[in-house]
């Protein structure tokens, strides 16, 4: 994102103390469970269910070695493969998509635009069964390329968007000038155009590989151990067996934590990519 | 069937190139098809985890590969129809019920197991007699038992002793209640019995349609008309659903077997009904504070002389899968004496599989282990009637379950309304109402009325 | 988050004319083609098959029947009390939980835009909720938050006298509402904190030399400049949470009895459970067509603040 001038920092308003109060309230309420889930993961079984619950605990690492001895590295794997893969393929066709819808459009180009976007409001479980029969009859059932195809379908809609939202907000001049200098075609998007859309195209993977990681539907759906990702290995906690809370709090936060930083860190552009682009 | 050939193998070339530029463009690849490697799919059940747990010496006797999916009971049941059905041939192995085996067996999804299992070594004739006849079908046999199950009553005894109440030798459900209403002290956590709520067929109706049997009830009668709201019926669900809400487990309607087996052994019940194999796990001291304050009492009945109902889960070879051998290999070893042996010695042997081989009950350390539950499980087993369970014949053979292929989902409906009455949603009476009109539905849709 | 970007350049000028010769519009086609072809592949493709499913009769549990149907799964589908209420269902959740979580958005957006100690780890902190695994939450939820025995609800509430509540049971749709609630806060936030953030400060500083009072400034600038975000955040939102199928599957698998079953978990139940092929695909179509209703409103917010931008 280009630099902004700094708008709040101008108004002399003294901080709120009351406004500060609520907020924290209400910072704490909503980030209770996932704190929760992140203290439960160190905690002994007989620690994570008891009625009161336990505040205070001498914290052990027990239940993420038992996950990770429950052979959790291939879902994370699987994870890493579909939503990184994904990503980079994302950004591979997004880019010069992107570009064809605003910089140098194509003929009908606000139709295809639109077209993009509404792929992305299909709800799944209405395609879900023939992609799997297709699948199957492909014989590319449980193959992580697959599913990072099927990622990559259902985040290049955002991509596309958003990325041209910051192909559209390049100066002209400088796109004027570099066309004056009689630089070629793909001098002007590599020496010029990428290194400007560089920061907005950071911000898109980033959004992409929240998309993906996060994804259960077609991951439960189309795979079963080879390329089982991440959520699939946390159906095996649906129901308990034993005392389990403190292994299933261990498990969903590897789990959550990969996108967690991801989300932390792309925080400025989070919401331009939850609203294609629209608002920034 | 489907698209036409045609429109199917151009949608499979279309992706196929797809995939392929996806390939180039190093997306990564999802494991290749090695050939010694299997696949293997169960359910989240204590004895099968173990299988997963003692692989590791098949695979060094063998050097076959083992990845196994391990998933709850509604879960790899979806999961596992959904590949078979659809052709996949994801699974090289899978682990069935004795309500799929003949079903699927007469679609053409199974390999028929004779000529692996005439093997000397495999000793097929050691299999227990009425669970080898529920994995046969039309003479072959289709799937082999990995353990074998009927239902008991499974009760505290020390708890019992502390309130001076004694257990009938063959209780009946009056009683049973009445034992729960003595026992049920919510104060300390122990709720007087623990029963399935959670919504399933291979859940909360295994134990009710027992119950349903007993109570002189049934789902169809000699013409698959419905039954759902026969008075036999509806005193026997809404005894069911007064039982586990006035006396059973805390979040009852989402309290499976896993659920129940869970508080038993923590101490949360007093008594539990439910599969004879739940006492192979109670008796652990390993993963239970129960083992050894447990008796076991027959399934309780009402209008019939037993009840109690029959399971097994096998492990079968899909006609789908490319390493059949391999397959047979890993299946016939987890069904093996070996493997029993195996798990006695590694795990201890209250472990053990029941209900499959009656070698299992001759070995000396199993019968000093299981004591307390070996004779009761193996009179259970012996004493169900498949084809009578209640008071009716019926036109399929299964106590908790009506074996076609629309059960799956008949089931499930009607195991949500029973849940939903479970958790006073609604009442008894409306559940049962519209169970009736789902089986009324299923009886004409499938053709099975006036056919 | 910043403020206004600046004004988009109108590139619309240098799009192309009607009459641009041949080459020329396919090399300017060329970029787009290989996304076009991913996306047809894997979402046209599959609803074309979609919608030839639901004109079949075919169940894939038995193997070898099938037949054409025409339109008997649309009729068997409408007619289904279960359809039905599903789609009651989805209606309430999505409705109740857009509204909530856009209520709860609209407030915390108001505290974030003022100045206080701690702003920035406050708004990560909220955001936190959107970002953790939906699987993730919905376990954690189910066994740490709603279990009735050691649930952390029962435990925080006990001082109110609520004792023992079996949320997913007793309360199924409320423990899902508030579930998705707590998630979707964070994205109804984020999107009015960014309408809050972009009005012209000029504007604001003027409606305070004037002597409007914060009330007045907020009704009469602030709140027509947010109606076009919230409008957005509420479509949007509506859009993903018709979706909503993990915490289905999770927390309560649709039940007690119908009590939780939405549109994507009946399609998914009439297709991997029931396996009625033409009838899940029936449903499928009827959801795609009320989508394409909601996304239309959507697209339409979203193309109006694209163009008032420039």
């Amino acid at each position: 994102m280009p630099a902004q001038p700094k708008r709040r920092r101008s108004g002399p308003r003294p901080s709120n103390v009351l406004v500060g109060v609520a907020a924290w309230a209400a910072a704490l309420v909503f980030f209770f469970p996932v704190l929760w889930m992140f203290v439960s993961g160190f905690k002994q079984e007989a620690q994570a269910s008891t009625d009161p619950p336990t505040f205070l605990f001498a914290p052990t690492l027990d239940q993420f070695a038992a996950i990770l001895g429950r052979d959790f590295t291939p879902y994370l794997l699987n994870s890493l493969m579909a939503s990184v893969g994904s990503t980079l393929l994302v950004l591979a066709l997004a880019t010069p998509a992107a570009y064809a819808l605003s910089l140098r459009p194509v003929p009908g180009w606000r139709d295809s635009l639109f077209f993009f976007i509404s792929t992305r409001f299909m709800p799944p479980a209405a395609i879900i069964l023939p992609l799997y029969i297709i699948a199957s009859n492909a014989d590319v059932l449980d193959n992580v390329t697959v599913l990072s195809l099927v990622y990559t379908a259902m985040n290049l809609p955002i991509a596309v968007w958003m990325i041209r939202s910051f192909l559209l907000e390049l100066p002209t001049a400088v796109l004027e000038a570099a066309k004056i200098d009689g630089a070629g075609f793909f001098t002007e998007v590599r020496r010029i155009i990428l290194p400007m859309i560089a920061p907005g195209l950071a911000a898109t993977a980033l959004i992409c590989f929240i998309f993906a990681w996060n994804e259960f539907f077609f991951a439960v759906s189309l795979t079963s151990t080879r390329a089982a990702t991440v959520p699939v290995f946390l159906t095996g906690f649906i129901t308990s067996e034993g005392l389990f809370l403190a292994r299933l709090s261990a498990a969903a936060t590897m789990a959550a934590l990969p996108v967690v930083l991801a989300g932390w860190l792309a925080q400025k552009w989070l919401v331009r990519g939850l609203t294609m682009g629209a608002v920034k | 069937m489907q698209p036409s050939a045609r429109t199917r193998i151009a949608l499979a070339a279309g992706l196929a190139a797809v995939m392929a530029a996806g390939a180039c463009s190093g997306a990564g690849g999802g494991g290749g098809d090695d050939a010694d490697t299997l696949t293997v799919a169960t359910v989240a059940n204590p004895q099968m985890q173990d299988i997963e747990e003692l692989s590791a010496v098949f695979e060094e006797e063998t050097g076959i590969d083992v990845q196994f999916v391990i998933l709850p009971e509604n879960e790899l049941r979806d999961k596992v129809t959904q590949d078979i059905a659809t052709g996949s041939g994801q699974y090289d192995v899978v682990t069935i019920g004795t309500y799929e085996t003949p079903i699927w067996a007469e679609n053409g999804w199974l390999a028929n197991l004779d000529e692996y299992a005439a093997d000397p070594d495999y000793d097929v004739d050691d299999l227990l007699a009425p669970i080898r006849e529920a994995v046969t079908y039309e003479d072959g046999l289709y799937a082999v038992p990995f353990y074998g199950e009927s239902s008991f009553l499974m009760y505290r005894k020390d708890l019992f002793e502390a309130k001076g109440l004694t257990m009938p030798a063959n209780p009946t459900w009056t009683e049973v209640a009445d034992l729960a209403a003595q026992l049920d002290d919510p104060a300390n956590d122990v709720a007087g019995i623990c029963l399935r709520g959670l919504a399933g067929w291979g859940e909360n109706l295994a134990p009710l349609n027992t119950m349903i049997h007993t109570f002189g009830g049934r789902w169809y009668d000699e013409d698959w008309n419905a039954q759902l709201t026969s008075p036999e019926t509806t005193a026997a669900v809404q005894f069911y659903v007064d039982l586990v809400r006035d006396y059973g487990e805390d979040g009852a309607a989402n309290a499976g077997f896993s659920e129940c087996l869970t508080a038993t052994s923590q101490g949360n019940a007093a008594m539990w009904f439910d599969a004879t194999v739940g006492a192979s796990v109670l008796e652990d001291p390993a993963s239970s504070d129960a083992a050894g304050l447990m008796g076991y009492a027959p399934a309780p009945v009402m209008e019939t002389e037993h009840s109690g109902w029959l399971w097994a889960w096998n492990l079968a070879l899909p006609e789908t899968s490319q390493h059949k051998d391999a397959a047979w290999e890993f299946m016939s070893w987890a069904t093996s004496k070996e493997y029993i042996g195996l798990v006695g010695e590694e795990l201890g042997w209250t472990r053990v599989p029941p209900g499959s081989r009656a070698s299992t009950y001759e070995i000396p350390e199993y019968q000093e282990a299981a004591a307390a539950y070996a004779q009761p499980t193996l009179d259970q087993i012996a004493n169900v009637n498949v084809t009578k369970p209640g008071l009716y014949e019926q036109h399929w053979a299964g106590v908790q379950y009506i074996t076609i292929p629309e059960f799956q989902d008949l089931g499930t409906k009607v195991g949500q309304e029973i849940s939903a009455a479970i958790a006073g949603n609604q009442t008894v009476e409306e559940a049962l109402a519209k169970a009736q009109q789902y089986a009324e539905e299923t009886a004409q849709s499938g053709g099975y009325q006036g056919g | 988050m910043t403020a206004t970007a600046p004004p988009a350049p109108a590139r619309e000028r240098r799009g192309p004319g009607p009459k641009l010769p041949l080459g020329e519009r396919w090399s300017r086609r060329g970029p787009l083609l290989p996304a076009l072809l991913l996306v047809v592949l894997f979402t046209q493709l599959p609803m074309a098959v979609t919608v030839y499913y639901s004109l079949q009769s075919r169940n894939l549990l038995r193997p070898g029947e099938s037949a054409f149907a025409g339109f008997d799964n649309y009729v068997a589908v409408v007619t289904d009390a279960h359809f039905r209420g599903a789609v009651v269902n989805t209606v309430v959740l999505t409705a109740g939980v857009v509204l909530l979580a856009m209520a709860l958005g609209v407030a915390l957006a108001v505290l974030l835009d003022q100045r206080f100690l701690g702003r920035n780890v406050v708004r990560t902190l909220l955001i936190t909720p959107f970002l953790v695994m939906p699987a993730a939450a919905a376990l954690v939820w189910k066994h740490a938050m709603f279990n009735p025995l050691f649930g952390v609800l029962n435990w925080a509430l006990s001082p109110f006298g609520v004792d023992r509540v079996d949320w997913v049971s007793e309360y199924p749709m409320f423990s899902l509402v508030l579930m998705l609630t707590w998630q979707w806060t964070p994205f109804m936030m984020l999107i009015v904190l960014a309408g809050l953030q972009s009005q012209d400060p000029e504007v604001l500083e003027a409606a305070r030399v004037d002597g409007a009072s914060a009330l007045q400034t907020f009704r009469r600038i602030t709140f027509p400049h947010l109606r076009r975000f919230i409008e957005l955040g509420l479509l949007l939102g509506s859009i993903f949470i018709v979706n909503t199928f993990d915490p289905i599957y999770l927390i309560t698998q649709g039940g007690p009895g119908q009590a939780t079953t939405n549109l994507p978990y009946f399609i998914y139940q009439v297709t991997f459970r029931a396996f009625e092929v033409g009838e899940a695909a029936a449903a499928g179509v009827v959801v795609v067509l009320c989508t394409i209703l909601i996304a239309s409103f959507a697209l339409r917010v979203i193309s109006g603040l694209f163009r008032e931008e420039r």
